[in-house]
């Protein structure tokens, strides 16, 4: 029964920090069809203002919200200075984020150097079925929970969310009806930034903030969305779910670096046998 | 002149005429007599470049030629410089292990491509896909520091590389290992080969089926050609190409390290391919020159800076100068020149429709 415990939380725990690094990357994607290889940057950027804010004195909470908005202006920006030249160029936006990729990472090296950083959570750790776990990544798995089911909710059920999945569908079609795609395209990149920014700022209190720790998620996150197939949230929980089980159970029983390479080695074989994603041959979804 | 830029350029199927072969001639001349100036110190410098270049036409043989974007050269430049590294130090020779740090990195190129190709993977996602491999070997090799990883009597230590590796023995007398001029020459050579290998590969009915997948696969396909096949033995030889690049590497630097797999390392690849120009052969190697040569002078600057710098450029030359500047350049020439560039077809135009999602 304790181990049981043990695996779920370490399943819950690998499948929330999977949601957490590929929710923005997913929205971005497969709503817009801009694969954002400056996610892992985003997250950085998250991380450091999260780590700004709470020198400034906001307590972490509000300074996690805000590096999500912080991020998310970023993203504004970058969108409408590099992205908007390029959508429909797909590896032209790849190779474009890249270069985005690393000026941030040059720019957050220069400005506050190259040593990682940290804002403790002040969270005592948790007896979790004879396993001691940091009370806060509780909060964190919640977080992500959440996150994840907010975004649901906009995309679903407002009016807002209805203009960017009919945009996304068809961008002529929304320009007749009067909506105004291209701040729609700017929207929904500025808000899978700031989602990616949040994200980053919750990884803060248990991985801190480095220069170079986009590179570290970036893999994983990959993986989850081209492994979710056209339909961004249910193919990217999906493939959370099922990384998330083979990552919780083979770091917690070997190593996480094994769980690494065991999560690639599944995804290069689901690739064989459904090369479209989990979600590929869904006719409806989300 | 005007001829002599259609032809270096030239990246058509066409036999190579007389001015690229005069050109070749030159090339060589130059490289074999510059060691009579240069000192050690600029020849090593110049031999990394030309180490690189290698690795530079790995990539854009397959992006320039038959449309696949592979970020994951690196991946096979590494495992070419580790296999090199483990197999020369277990051995004691080196000859052996300089053709399997080849053969290895070609392998793991026919496994990984046999699955990205067959399984259809849309051009893309095996981008994002390859990059991903390297990044993850990447990772696995910096977790290998304990001491219970060694391969044979070597360990691998993890993020401090393999130190030592032994340099180049001549086959014939290991007595004899290749000094620092040596190493330059054989690089020097290998490049030139490699370069006209690659030309006249081109030419023959594979290449000519190459070039026809990157600019309509459905209708190579329609003929009756496997597309698959051709594009899984194009990654297989750009595998091969990078691998032994990464042999000369470790050979040059006496060292591995994990970062042969990095995102820094990935990221330059590219960097190089585009601003030299993807679509011609010559563009890569003249990219990694100018990078090279830039990268060490900012990276004297301070930290930090180098990334940032190779990043504006990245975007600069993607937003604006998708040909890179070996074409820009010679279009321009032929311009003032009063000649009138002629209308090929944008390379790559075909990946650039969207994912099949």
């Amino acid at each position: 029964m304790d181990s049981l415990m043990v695996y779920v939380y370490q399943i819950a725990f690998s499948f929330s920090i999977l949601i957490l690094i590929s929710l923005g990357l997913a929205l971005i994607f497969g709503m817009m069809k801009v694969i954002n290889l400056a996610q892992g940057e985003f997250l950085m950027l998250g991380a450091y203002f999260c780590v700004l804010g709470s020198n400034l004195g906001l307590p972490l909470w509000l300074a996690m919200l805000a590096a999500g908005l912080a991020v998310g202006l970023v993203g504004v920006i970058v969108e409408r200075t590099v992205i908007r030249f390029l959508y429909g160029r797909v590896l032209d936006t790849l190779l474009a984020t890249w270069g985005i990729s690393l000026f941030l990472m040059g720019i957050v090296t220069t400005v506050a150097g190259p040593q990682s950083q940290s804002v403790p959570s002040n969270m005592g750790p948790v007896s979790l079925g004879g396993l001691n776990v940091p009370g806060y990544s509780l909060v964190m798995i919640g977080a992500a929970l959440m996150m994840l089911l907010g975004t649901y909710a906009i995309w679903r059920f407002t009016n807002l969310g209805l203009l960017v999945r009919g945009t996304m569908q068809n961008p002529e079609m929304a320009r007749a009806l009067g909506t105004n795609t291209s701040m729609i395209y700017m929207f929904t990149f500025g808000f899978g930034s700031a989602i990616t920014g949040l994200a980053g700022a919750l990884l803060v209190p248990l991985f801190g903030a480095s220069p170079t720790m986009g590179g570290f998620y970036i893999s994983k996150a990959f993986i989850a969305v081209i492994s979710g197939g056209p339909w961004p949230l249910i193919g990217t929980v999906s493939a959370s779910g099922l990384y998330g089980v083979i990552d919780g159970v083979v770091s917690y029983e070997l190593s996480p670096v094994l769980a690494e390479i065991c999560v690639l080695f599944v995804a290069v074989i689901m690739l064989r046998l459904l090369p479209q994603g989990i979600t590929g041959r869904m006719r409806k979804g989300i | 002149m005007i001829k002599f830029l259609q032809k270096l350029q030239s990246p058509s199927s066409e036999s190579p005429g007389a001015v690229w072969w005069a050109f070749i001639v030159i090339a060589a001349v130059i490289l074999a007599l510059l060691p009579q100036t240069l000192g050690l110190a600029q020849l090593l410098d110049l031999s990394v470049v030309l180490v690189l270049a290698l690795l530079a036409l790995s990539m854009s043989f397959l992006w320039g030629y038959i449309g696949i974007l592979s970020f994951g050269q690196t991946a096979f430049f590494g495992a070419g410089g580790y296999v090199y590294a483990v197999a020369a130090m277990n051995f004691g020779t080196t000859t052996l292990p300089f053709f399997l740090g080849i053969l290895l990195p070609m392998l793991l190129a026919a496994v990984l491509g046999y699955f990205m190709v067959y399984g259809k993977l849309s051009d893309i996602y095996f981008s994002v896909m390859t990059l991903v491999i390297t990044l993850i070997m990447n990772k696995a090799m910096r977790a290998t520091s304990g001491s219970q990883y060694v391969v044979g009597d070597v360990r691998l230590n993890g993020q401090n590389g393999i130190p030592g590796v032994p340099p180049l023995q001549v086959p014939w007398n290991p007595e004899i290992t290749l000094f620092i001029d040596h190493v330059y020459y054989l690089a020097a050579a290998l490049l030139i080969l490699v370069y006209i290998g690659l030309r006249l590969l081109l030419t023959t009915p594979f290449g000519r089926v190459m070039i026809g997948i990157r600019e309509n696969e459905q209708r190579i396909e329609l003929l009756g050609y496997d597309a698959r096949r051709y594009k899984l033995l194009a990654f297989i030889l750009s595998g091969a190409l990078a691998g032994l690049s990464g042999t000369m590497f470790a050979i040059w630097g006496n060292f591995v390290a994990p970062e042969m797999f990095g995102l820094d390392r990935a990221a330059e690849v590219i960097i190089w391919v585009i601003v030299g120009g993807k679509a011609t052969l010559i563009g890569p190697i003249v990219g990694v020159g100018i990078i090279q040569y830039l990268t060490t002078w900012l990276g004297m600057q301070g930290v930090g800076q180098v990334t940032l710098v190779l990043g504006v450029i990245l975007i600069v030359f993607v937003l604006a100068f998708k040909e890179g500047l070996v074409p820009t350049l010679g279009n321009l020439l032929l311009r003032l020149l009063g000649v009138r560039p002629g209308g090929q077809a944008e390379p790559g135009s075909d990946n650039e429709k969207g994912p099949d999602v």
